[in-house]
Protein backbone atom coordinates (compact mmCIF):
# COMPACT_ATOMS: atom_id res chain seq x y z
CA UNK A 1 0.00 0.00 0.00
CA UNK A 2 0.81 3.60 0.97
CA UNK A 3 2.69 5.34 -1.51
CA UNK A 4 6.10 7.80 -2.23
CA UNK A 5 5.18 11.77 -1.81
CA UNK A 6 6.54 14.59 -3.15
CA UNK A 7 8.73 16.56 -0.45
CA UNK A 8 10.00 19.77 -0.29
CA UNK A 9 12.74 21.22 1.96
CA UNK A 10 14.51 24.69 2.37
CA UNK A 11 17.69 23.28 3.89
CA UNK A 12 20.84 26.07 4.82
CA UNK A 13 19.17 28.15 2.34
CA UNK A 14 18.89 25.38 -0.30
CA UNK A 15 15.76 24.11 -1.90
CA UNK A 16 15.69 20.23 -1.89
CA UNK A 17 12.68 18.11 -3.97
CA UNK A 18 12.46 14.70 -3.91
CA UNK A 19 9.87 11.46 -3.89
CA UNK A 20 9.85 9.41 -0.35
CA UNK A 21 7.55 7.47 2.21
CA UNK A 22 5.74 9.83 4.18
CA UNK A 23 7.41 7.23 7.25
CA UNK A 24 10.84 8.12 6.30
CA UNK A 25 12.55 10.18 9.11
CA UNK A 26 13.98 13.33 8.66
CA UNK A 27 17.29 12.19 9.98
CA UNK A 28 17.70 9.83 7.41
CA UNK A 29 16.08 11.95 4.26
CA UNK A 30 19.10 14.70 5.46
CA UNK A 31 21.55 11.96 5.94
CA UNK A 32 20.95 9.82 2.71
CA UNK A 33 19.50 11.69 0.12
CA UNK A 34 20.78 15.14 0.74
CA UNK A 35 24.06 13.59 2.09
CA UNK A 36 24.09 15.70 4.93
CA UNK A 37 25.81 13.23 7.51
CA UNK A 38 26.90 15.74 9.90
CA UNK A 39 23.79 15.08 12.09
CA UNK A 40 24.14 11.82 13.75
CA UNK A 41 21.89 8.99 14.27
CA UNK A 42 22.49 7.84 18.04
CA UNK A 43 19.44 6.27 20.20
CA UNK A 44 17.10 6.82 17.91
CA UNK A 45 14.33 7.30 20.41
CA UNK A 46 14.60 10.84 21.24
CA UNK A 47 16.77 11.11 24.07
CA UNK A 48 20.20 11.69 23.06
CA UNK A 49 20.01 14.49 21.13
CA UNK A 50 22.71 13.77 18.16
CA UNK A 51 20.17 14.28 15.45
CA UNK A 52 18.88 17.88 16.69
CA UNK A 53 18.77 20.15 13.96
CA UNK A 54 16.72 23.78 13.84
CA UNK A 55 13.27 23.57 11.90
CA UNK A 56 10.97 26.88 11.07
CA UNK A 57 13.05 28.26 14.35
CA UNK A 58 12.69 25.43 16.94
CA UNK A 59 15.41 22.56 17.59
CA UNK A 60 14.04 19.58 17.17
CA UNK A 61 15.30 15.74 17.36
CA UNK A 62 15.28 14.44 13.67
CA UNK A 63 15.32 11.07 14.60
CA UNK A 64 11.18 12.05 15.91
CA UNK A 65 9.96 13.59 13.25
CA UNK A 66 8.72 11.66 9.61
CA UNK A 67 9.88 13.91 6.62
CA UNK A 68 5.98 14.23 5.71
CA UNK A 69 5.62 16.38 8.70
CA UNK A 70 8.69 18.61 7.38
CA UNK A 71 7.19 18.83 4.04
CA UNK A 72 7.46 22.43 3.19
CA UNK A 73 9.69 23.70 6.09
CA UNK A 74 12.92 25.45 6.63
CA UNK A 75 15.89 23.20 8.14
CA UNK A 76 19.67 24.49 9.23
CA UNK A 77 21.79 21.84 10.07
CA UNK A 78 25.54 21.73 11.37
CA UNK A 79 26.30 22.41 7.58
CA UNK A 80 24.94 25.62 7.92
CA UNK A 81 26.98 26.56 10.63
CA UNK A 82 30.40 26.94 9.13
CA UNK A 83 32.99 25.21 7.27
CA UNK A 84 36.18 23.73 8.14
CA UNK A 85 38.22 26.76 7.24
CA UNK A 86 35.83 29.49 8.51
CA UNK A 87 34.59 27.93 11.37
CA UNK A 88 31.03 29.16 13.49
CA UNK A 89 31.87 31.10 16.37
CA UNK A 90 30.57 28.02 18.51
CA UNK A 91 32.59 25.64 16.59
CA UNK A 92 35.56 27.36 17.14
CA UNK A 93 34.53 27.68 21.50
CA UNK A 94 34.64 23.70 21.31
CA UNK A 95 37.71 23.63 19.82
CA UNK A 96 39.45 25.96 21.61
CA UNK A 97 37.70 24.70 25.14
CA UNK A 98 37.83 20.80 24.36
CA UNK A 99 34.42 20.45 24.20
CA UNK A 100 34.31 17.21 22.11
CA UNK A 101 36.72 14.28 22.52
CA UNK A 102 34.69 11.51 19.91
CA UNK A 103 32.90 14.38 18.56
CA UNK A 104 29.71 11.81 17.87
CA UNK A 105 27.22 14.57 20.00
CA UNK A 106 29.33 17.72 18.51
CA UNK A 107 26.67 18.24 15.59
CA UNK A 108 23.66 17.96 17.79
CA UNK A 109 25.56 20.03 20.86
CA UNK A 110 26.59 22.41 17.75
CA UNK A 111 23.19 23.68 16.99
CA UNK A 112 21.13 22.65 20.31
CA UNK A 113 23.53 25.42 21.52
CA UNK A 114 23.24 27.76 18.58
CA UNK A 115 19.63 27.85 19.26
CA UNK A 116 20.04 28.08 23.13
CA UNK A 117 21.87 31.08 22.83
CA UNK A 118 19.14 32.69 20.61
CA UNK A 119 16.82 32.04 23.74
CA UNK A 120 18.94 32.78 26.30
CA UNK A 121 22.08 35.29 24.92
CA UNK A 122 23.51 35.88 28.00
CA UNK A 123 23.04 32.45 29.80
CA UNK A 124 23.93 31.35 33.35
CA UNK A 125 25.91 28.15 33.67
CA UNK A 126 23.09 26.51 35.05
CA UNK A 127 20.94 27.79 32.58
CA UNK A 128 23.46 26.39 29.69
CA UNK A 129 23.17 23.15 31.55
CA UNK A 130 19.28 23.04 31.96
CA UNK A 131 18.97 24.14 28.62
CA UNK A 132 21.50 21.86 27.10
CA UNK A 133 19.66 18.57 28.77
CA UNK A 134 18.49 17.10 25.83
CA UNK A 135 21.81 16.35 24.62
CA UNK A 136 24.13 13.15 25.96
CA UNK A 137 27.69 13.45 25.55
CA UNK A 138 29.38 10.00 26.77
CA UNK A 139 33.12 11.18 26.59
CA UNK A 140 33.42 14.90 27.78
CA UNK A 141 31.79 14.68 31.49
CA UNK A 142 29.96 17.90 30.02
CA UNK A 143 32.44 20.35 32.36
CA UNK A 144 34.24 21.65 28.83
CA UNK A 145 31.28 21.67 26.56
CA UNK A 146 29.61 24.27 29.16
CA UNK A 147 32.59 25.73 29.24
CA UNK A 148 32.51 25.84 25.43
CA UNK A 149 29.21 27.62 24.95
CA UNK A 150 29.62 30.09 27.76
CA UNK A 151 32.47 31.32 26.38
CA UNK A 152 30.82 31.58 22.77
CA UNK A 153 28.19 33.62 24.43
CA UNK A 154 30.91 36.01 25.63
CA UNK A 155 32.23 36.12 22.42
CA UNK A 156 28.82 36.50 20.39
CA UNK A 157 28.04 39.22 23.42
CA UNK A 158 31.36 41.06 22.68
CA UNK A 159 30.83 41.00 18.73
CA UNK A 160 27.66 42.66 19.25
CA UNK A 161 28.64 45.57 21.11
CA UNK A 162 31.60 46.05 18.61
CA UNK A 163 28.65 45.99 16.19
CA UNK A 164 26.85 48.85 18.07
CA UNK B 1 13.19 1.08 14.20
CA UNK B 2 11.49 1.94 10.70
CA UNK B 3 7.04 1.73 11.51
CA UNK B 4 4.85 0.14 9.39
CA UNK B 5 4.07 2.18 5.90
CA UNK B 6 1.14 4.85 6.40
CA UNK B 7 -0.48 7.19 4.16
CA UNK B 8 -0.31 10.61 5.24
CA UNK B 9 -2.71 13.76 5.56
CA UNK B 10 -2.63 17.46 6.04
CA UNK B 11 -5.80 19.15 6.29
CA UNK B 12 -6.07 22.96 6.86
CA UNK B 13 -9.46 21.99 9.08
CA UNK B 14 -10.97 20.31 11.53
CA UNK B 15 -13.74 19.30 9.25
CA UNK B 16 -10.97 18.11 7.11
CA UNK B 17 -9.79 16.09 10.09
CA UNK B 18 -13.11 14.85 11.29
CA UNK B 19 -14.12 13.41 7.64
CA UNK B 20 -11.02 11.70 7.17
CA UNK B 21 -11.54 10.28 11.06
CA UNK B 22 -14.60 8.79 9.97
CA UNK B 23 -14.00 7.46 6.63
CA UNK B 24 -11.08 4.97 8.13
CA UNK B 25 -12.02 4.46 11.44
CA UNK B 26 -9.76 2.22 13.77
CA UNK B 27 -7.22 3.08 11.31
CA UNK B 28 -6.53 6.12 11.39
CA UNK B 29 -5.01 8.65 13.81
CA UNK B 30 -4.11 11.78 14.25
CA UNK B 31 -0.41 12.89 14.87
CA UNK B 32 0.18 16.25 17.04
CA UNK B 33 4.03 16.81 17.75
CA UNK B 34 4.13 13.00 17.39
CA UNK B 35 6.78 12.46 20.71
CA UNK B 36 4.43 10.23 22.07
CA UNK B 37 2.98 8.50 18.83
CA UNK B 38 6.12 8.46 16.79
CA UNK B 39 8.04 6.39 19.52
CA UNK B 40 5.16 3.89 19.24
CA UNK B 41 4.91 3.56 15.44
CA UNK B 42 8.38 3.03 15.38
CA UNK B 43 8.71 0.02 17.78
CA UNK B 44 5.04 -0.97 15.90
CA UNK B 45 3.41 -0.97 19.07
CA UNK B 46 0.59 1.25 17.18
CA UNK B 47 0.37 0.47 13.49
CA UNK B 48 -1.47 3.92 11.47
CA UNK B 49 -2.30 2.81 7.84
CA UNK B 50 -3.56 6.70 7.57
CA UNK B 51 -1.95 9.20 9.84
CA UNK B 52 -3.76 12.67 9.66
CA UNK B 53 -1.59 16.16 10.90
CA UNK B 54 -3.17 18.17 12.47
CA UNK B 55 -0.04 20.89 12.11
CA UNK B 56 -1.98 23.40 9.76
CA UNK B 57 -5.39 23.86 11.81
CA UNK B 58 -5.54 27.46 13.06
CA UNK B 59 -8.91 26.32 15.05
CA UNK B 60 -6.35 24.27 17.66
CA UNK B 61 -3.61 27.03 18.18
CA UNK B 62 -3.48 29.70 20.95
CA UNK B 63 -3.72 30.92 24.19
CA UNK B 64 -6.47 33.38 25.50
CA UNK B 65 -5.58 34.29 28.84
CA UNK B 66 -8.23 35.84 31.29
CA UNK B 67 -10.31 34.79 34.35
CA UNK B 68 -11.29 31.69 31.91
CA UNK B 69 -8.19 30.42 30.12
CA UNK B 70 -8.44 28.37 27.04
CA UNK B 71 -5.32 26.65 25.58
CA UNK B 72 -5.47 25.13 22.01
CA UNK B 73 -4.88 21.44 21.72
CA UNK B 74 -1.78 22.41 19.44
CA UNK B 75 -0.17 24.47 21.54
CA UNK B 76 3.79 23.53 22.42
CA UNK B 77 4.93 23.31 26.10
CA UNK B 78 7.80 25.49 24.86
CA UNK B 79 4.57 28.03 24.08
CA UNK B 80 3.32 27.83 27.60
CA UNK B 81 6.84 28.31 29.02
CA UNK B 82 7.53 31.38 26.66
CA UNK B 83 3.85 32.69 27.38
CA UNK B 84 4.78 35.56 29.72
CA UNK B 85 0.54 36.33 30.67
CA UNK B 86 0.08 32.94 31.13
CA UNK B 87 3.17 32.13 33.45
CA UNK B 88 1.70 35.05 35.74
CA UNK B 89 -2.15 34.12 35.72
CA UNK B 90 -1.82 30.20 35.99
CA UNK B 91 2.27 29.42 36.64
CA UNK B 92 1.49 26.11 37.56
CA UNK B 93 1.49 25.16 33.93
CA UNK B 94 5.19 26.87 33.22
CA UNK B 95 6.21 25.26 36.47
CA UNK B 96 4.89 21.82 35.24
CA UNK B 97 6.05 22.09 31.76
CA UNK B 98 9.44 22.66 32.54
CA UNK B 99 10.11 19.39 33.68
CA UNK B 100 8.59 17.56 30.92
CA UNK B 101 11.16 16.24 29.03
CA UNK B 102 14.04 18.51 27.68
CA UNK B 103 14.04 22.00 25.76
CA UNK B 104 13.93 19.95 21.67
CA UNK B 105 10.93 17.58 22.98
CA UNK B 106 9.13 20.87 24.95
CA UNK B 107 9.28 22.56 20.97
CA UNK B 108 7.18 19.91 19.79
CA UNK B 109 5.34 18.11 22.52
CA UNK B 110 1.38 19.13 23.06
CA UNK B 111 -0.97 20.04 25.49
CA UNK B 112 -3.73 17.99 23.43
CA UNK B 113 -1.16 15.46 22.70
CA UNK B 114 -0.34 15.37 26.55
CA UNK B 115 -3.61 15.34 27.53
CA UNK B 116 -5.65 12.69 24.71
CA UNK B 117 -2.70 10.16 24.87
CA UNK B 118 -3.71 8.64 28.07
CA UNK B 119 -0.01 7.59 29.04
CA UNK B 120 -0.40 7.75 32.88
CA UNK B 121 3.02 8.95 33.17
CA UNK B 122 2.39 12.15 31.03
CA UNK B 123 2.40 15.14 33.14
CA UNK B 124 -0.44 17.33 31.65
CA UNK B 125 -3.41 14.92 32.77
CA UNK B 126 -2.99 14.96 36.36
CA UNK B 127 -1.80 19.00 36.53
CA UNK B 128 -5.41 19.53 34.41
CA UNK B 129 -7.51 17.87 37.24
CA UNK B 130 -6.04 19.73 39.54
CA UNK B 131 -7.12 22.65 37.45
CA UNK B 132 -10.40 21.11 37.55
CA UNK B 133 -10.30 21.82 33.60
CA UNK B 134 -12.57 20.95 30.65
CA UNK B 135 -11.54 19.32 27.87
CA UNK B 136 -13.42 20.68 24.62
CA UNK B 137 -13.78 17.75 22.07
CA UNK B 138 -15.50 17.98 18.47
CA UNK B 139 -16.87 15.19 16.34
CA UNK B 140 -18.98 14.10 13.62
CA UNK B 141 -21.87 15.05 15.70
CA UNK B 142 -20.51 18.55 16.72
CA UNK B 143 -18.75 19.46 19.77
CA UNK B 144 -19.17 18.66 23.48
CA UNK B 145 -17.17 19.25 26.85
CA UNK B 146 -15.22 16.52 29.28
CA UNK B 147 -14.06 17.28 32.94
CA UNK B 148 -10.76 16.35 33.29
CA UNK B 149 -11.57 14.80 36.57
CA UNK B 150 -14.08 12.00 34.13
CA UNK B 151 -12.07 11.44 31.08
CA UNK B 152 -9.23 8.59 32.04
CA UNK B 153 -10.70 5.08 32.27
CA UNK B 154 -7.55 3.16 31.93
CA UNK B 155 -3.69 3.43 30.75
CA UNK B 156 -4.69 5.16 27.17
CA UNK B 157 -8.73 4.24 27.38
CA UNK B 158 -10.41 7.71 27.82
CA UNK B 159 -13.72 9.17 27.13
CA UNK B 160 -12.55 10.26 23.57
CA UNK B 161 -14.63 8.70 20.97
CA UNK B 162 -12.09 7.62 17.93
CA UNK B 163 -13.47 10.05 15.35
CA UNK B 164 -13.14 13.20 17.88
CA UNK B 165 -10.63 15.76 17.89
CA UNK B 166 -9.21 17.61 21.11
CA UNK B 167 -9.67 20.93 20.00
CA UNK B 168 -8.74 22.73 23.27
CA UNK B 169 -8.63 22.82 26.92
CA UNK B 170 -10.11 25.52 29.51
CA UNK B 171 -10.06 26.11 33.36
CA UNK B 172 -10.15 29.20 35.65
CA UNK B 173 -7.66 31.16 36.41
CA UNK B 174 -6.42 29.72 39.67
CA UNK B 175 -6.08 31.41 43.05
CA UNK B 176 -3.60 31.31 45.82
CA UNK B 177 -0.26 28.97 45.78
CA UNK B 178 0.56 26.53 43.18
CA UNK B 179 3.33 23.82 43.43
CA UNK B 180 4.34 21.12 40.77
CA UNK B 181 6.65 18.32 41.97
CA UNK B 182 8.22 16.07 40.66
CA UNK B 183 10.68 12.95 40.67
CA UNK B 184 12.27 11.58 37.92
CA UNK B 185 15.31 9.36 37.62
CA UNK B 186 16.66 11.73 35.10
CA UNK B 187 15.54 14.80 32.75
CA UNK B 188 13.57 13.11 29.84
CA UNK B 189 12.26 10.56 32.15
CA UNK B 190 8.69 9.99 33.00
CA UNK B 191 7.86 10.38 37.15
CA UNK B 192 8.77 8.04 39.68
CA UNK B 193 5.87 10.11 40.86
CA UNK B 194 4.88 13.55 41.05
CA UNK B 195 2.12 16.08 42.40
CA UNK B 196 -0.06 18.97 41.38
CA UNK B 197 -0.92 21.09 44.36
CA UNK B 198 -3.16 24.41 44.32
CA UNK B 199 -4.21 25.97 47.73
CA UNK B 200 -5.61 29.21 48.43
CA UNK B 201 -6.11 31.00 52.22
CA UNK B 202 -8.40 33.04 53.80
CA UNK B 203 -6.33 34.90 56.36
CA UNK B 204 -4.30 32.33 58.19
CA UNK B 205 -6.51 28.91 57.22
CA UNK B 206 -6.80 27.08 53.90
CA UNK B 207 -9.88 28.08 52.26
CA UNK B 208 -9.73 25.63 49.50
CA UNK B 209 -7.03 22.94 47.68
CA UNK B 210 -6.81 20.76 45.02
CA UNK B 211 -4.64 17.92 45.01
CA UNK B 212 -3.25 14.92 41.96
CA UNK B 213 -0.55 13.05 41.33
CA UNK B 214 1.00 11.44 38.51
CA UNK B 215 2.01 8.23 36.83
CA UNK B 216 1.21 6.09 40.67
CA UNK B 217 -1.95 4.55 38.73
CA UNK B 218 -3.26 3.50 35.22
CA UNK B 219 -4.65 6.95 35.10
CA UNK B 220 -4.09 10.49 36.69
CA UNK B 221 -5.47 10.43 40.73
CA UNK B 222 -7.19 13.47 41.76
CA UNK B 223 -7.01 13.31 45.38
CA UNK B 224 -10.52 14.97 46.36
CA UNK B 225 -10.59 13.62 49.96
CA UNK B 226 -6.72 14.31 50.59
CA UNK B 227 -7.88 17.94 49.71
CA UNK B 228 -10.67 18.36 51.98
CA UNK B 229 -7.88 17.26 54.98
CA UNK B 230 -6.37 21.04 54.41
CA UNK B 231 -9.54 23.19 53.95
CA UNK B 232 -9.92 24.69 57.20
CA UNK B 233 -6.83 23.91 58.63
CA UNK B 234 -3.45 25.89 59.23
CA UNK B 235 -1.76 23.67 56.85
CA UNK B 236 0.58 22.58 59.67
CA UNK B 237 2.92 19.44 59.56
CA UNK B 238 0.32 17.24 61.02
CA UNK B 239 -2.58 18.41 58.90
CA UNK B 240 -0.22 17.70 55.81
CA UNK B 241 0.69 13.96 56.75
CA UNK B 242 -3.06 13.89 57.23
CA UNK B 243 -3.64 14.94 53.38
CA UNK B 244 -0.19 12.60 52.07
CA UNK B 245 -2.02 9.90 54.27
CA UNK B 246 -5.61 10.27 52.76
CA UNK B 247 -3.20 10.38 49.27
CA UNK B 248 -1.54 7.07 50.17
CA UNK B 249 -5.26 5.32 50.19
CA UNK B 250 -5.76 6.61 46.59
CA UNK B 251 -3.33 5.96 44.61
CA UNK B 252 -2.07 2.32 43.87
CA UNK B 253 1.11 2.52 41.95
CA UNK B 254 2.50 -0.98 40.13
CA UNK B 255 6.02 -1.86 40.42
CA UNK B 256 8.03 -1.66 37.43
CA UNK B 257 11.74 -0.34 36.68
CA UNK B 258 11.43 3.18 38.54
CA UNK B 259 10.76 0.87 41.61
CA UNK B 260 8.63 -1.14 43.69
CA UNK B 261 4.99 -0.53 45.35
CA UNK B 262 6.71 0.58 48.70
CA UNK B 263 9.41 2.78 47.04
CA UNK B 264 7.26 4.78 44.49
CA UNK B 265 4.81 5.11 47.71
CA UNK B 266 7.67 6.59 49.89
CA UNK B 267 8.09 8.79 46.65
CA UNK B 268 4.52 9.80 46.39
CA UNK B 269 4.65 11.07 49.87
CA UNK B 270 7.86 13.25 49.47
CA UNK B 271 6.74 14.87 46.58
CA UNK B 272 3.45 15.97 48.02
CA UNK B 273 4.55 17.18 51.26
CA UNK B 274 6.68 19.11 49.25
CA UNK B 275 4.48 20.36 47.09
CA UNK B 276 2.16 21.11 49.66
CA UNK B 277 4.57 22.95 51.67
CA UNK B 278 5.84 25.03 48.41
CA UNK B 279 2.07 25.94 47.58
CA UNK B 280 1.42 27.15 50.97
CA UNK B 281 4.01 29.08 51.28
CA UNK B 282 2.89 30.97 48.10
CA UNK B 283 -0.94 31.07 49.11
C1 LIG C 1 12.43 11.70 25.39
C2 LIG C 1 11.02 12.05 25.76
C3 LIG C 1 10.71 12.37 27.07
C4 LIG C 1 9.42 12.70 27.45
N1 LIG C 1 9.16 13.03 28.75
C5 LIG C 1 7.90 13.37 29.12
C6 LIG C 1 7.58 13.72 30.45
O1 LIG C 1 8.44 13.72 31.34
N2 LIG C 1 6.30 14.05 30.75
C7 LIG C 1 5.31 14.06 29.81
O2 LIG C 1 4.19 14.39 30.13
N3 LIG C 1 5.58 13.74 28.54
C8 LIG C 1 6.84 13.40 28.17
N4 LIG C 1 7.11 13.08 26.87
C9 LIG C 1 5.99 13.07 25.93
C10 LIG C 1 5.81 14.42 25.27
O3 LIG C 1 5.49 15.42 26.19
C11 LIG C 1 4.74 14.21 24.22
O4 LIG C 1 5.00 15.10 23.25
C12 LIG C 1 3.30 14.33 24.65
O5 LIG C 1 2.98 13.38 25.60
C13 LIG C 1 2.32 14.06 23.54
O6 LIG C 1 2.20 15.17 22.80
P1 LIG C 1 2.40 15.12 21.23
O7 LIG C 1 1.92 16.42 20.71
O8 LIG C 1 3.77 14.73 20.91
O9 LIG C 1 1.34 13.98 20.82
P2 LIG C 1 1.40 12.85 19.71
O10 LIG C 1 2.51 11.92 19.96
O11 LIG C 1 1.29 13.45 18.36
O12 LIG C 1 0.01 12.12 20.04
C14 LIG C 1 -0.16 11.33 21.21
C15 LIG C 1 -1.52 10.65 21.15
O13 LIG C 1 -2.57 11.60 21.29
C16 LIG C 1 -3.39 11.65 20.14
N5 LIG C 1 -3.66 13.07 19.87
C17 LIG C 1 -2.72 14.06 19.73
N6 LIG C 1 -3.33 15.25 19.56
C18 LIG C 1 -4.66 15.00 19.58
C19 LIG C 1 -5.81 15.83 19.44
N7 LIG C 1 -5.72 17.16 19.28
N8 LIG C 1 -7.01 15.24 19.51
C20 LIG C 1 -7.14 13.89 19.69
N9 LIG C 1 -6.09 13.07 19.83
C21 LIG C 1 -4.87 13.62 19.78
C22 LIG C 1 -2.60 10.95 19.03
O14 LIG C 1 -3.43 10.35 18.08
C23 LIG C 1 -1.80 9.94 19.81
O15 LIG C 1 -2.56 8.81 20.07
C24 LIG C 1 8.39 12.73 26.47
C25 LIG C 1 8.69 12.40 25.14
C26 LIG C 1 9.98 12.05 24.78
C27 LIG C 1 10.27 11.69 23.35
S1 LIG D 1 19.15 9.93 17.59
FE1 LIG D 1 17.65 11.44 17.79
S2 LIG D 1 17.61 11.84 19.90
FE2 LIG D 1 19.03 10.20 19.74
S1 LIG E 1 32.48 13.83 22.54
FE1 LIG E 1 32.10 11.71 22.44
S2 LIG E 1 29.98 11.63 22.87
FE2 LIG E 1 30.44 13.69 23.23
Amino acid sequence: MSGKMQIKLKVNGEDHEFSAEPRELLVHALRERLNLTGSHVGCETGHCGVCTVTLNGKSIKSCTMFVAQADGAELTTVEGMGSPDNLHVLQEAFREHHGLQCGYCTPGMIMRAAKLLEEIPNPTEEQVRFGMAGNLCRCTGYQNIVKSIMAAASEMNSAKEAAQ
Amino acid sequence: MIPAAFDYYRPNDLDGVISLLQEHGDDARVIAGGHSLIPLMKLRMAEVPHLIDLQSIEELTGIENGARIRIGAMTTQADIIDNASLASSAPILKEASLQIADPQVRYMGTVGGNVANGDPGNDMPGLMQCLDATFILRGPNGGREVKARDFYHAAYMTEREDDEVMVAVTFDAPKGGYAYEKQKRKIGDYATAAAAVIISKDGSKCKEASIAMTNLSDTPVFCGAASDCLIGTSVSAEDIKNAVNSMIDAIDPAEDNRGPVEFKKHAAAVVLSRAIERAWQRA
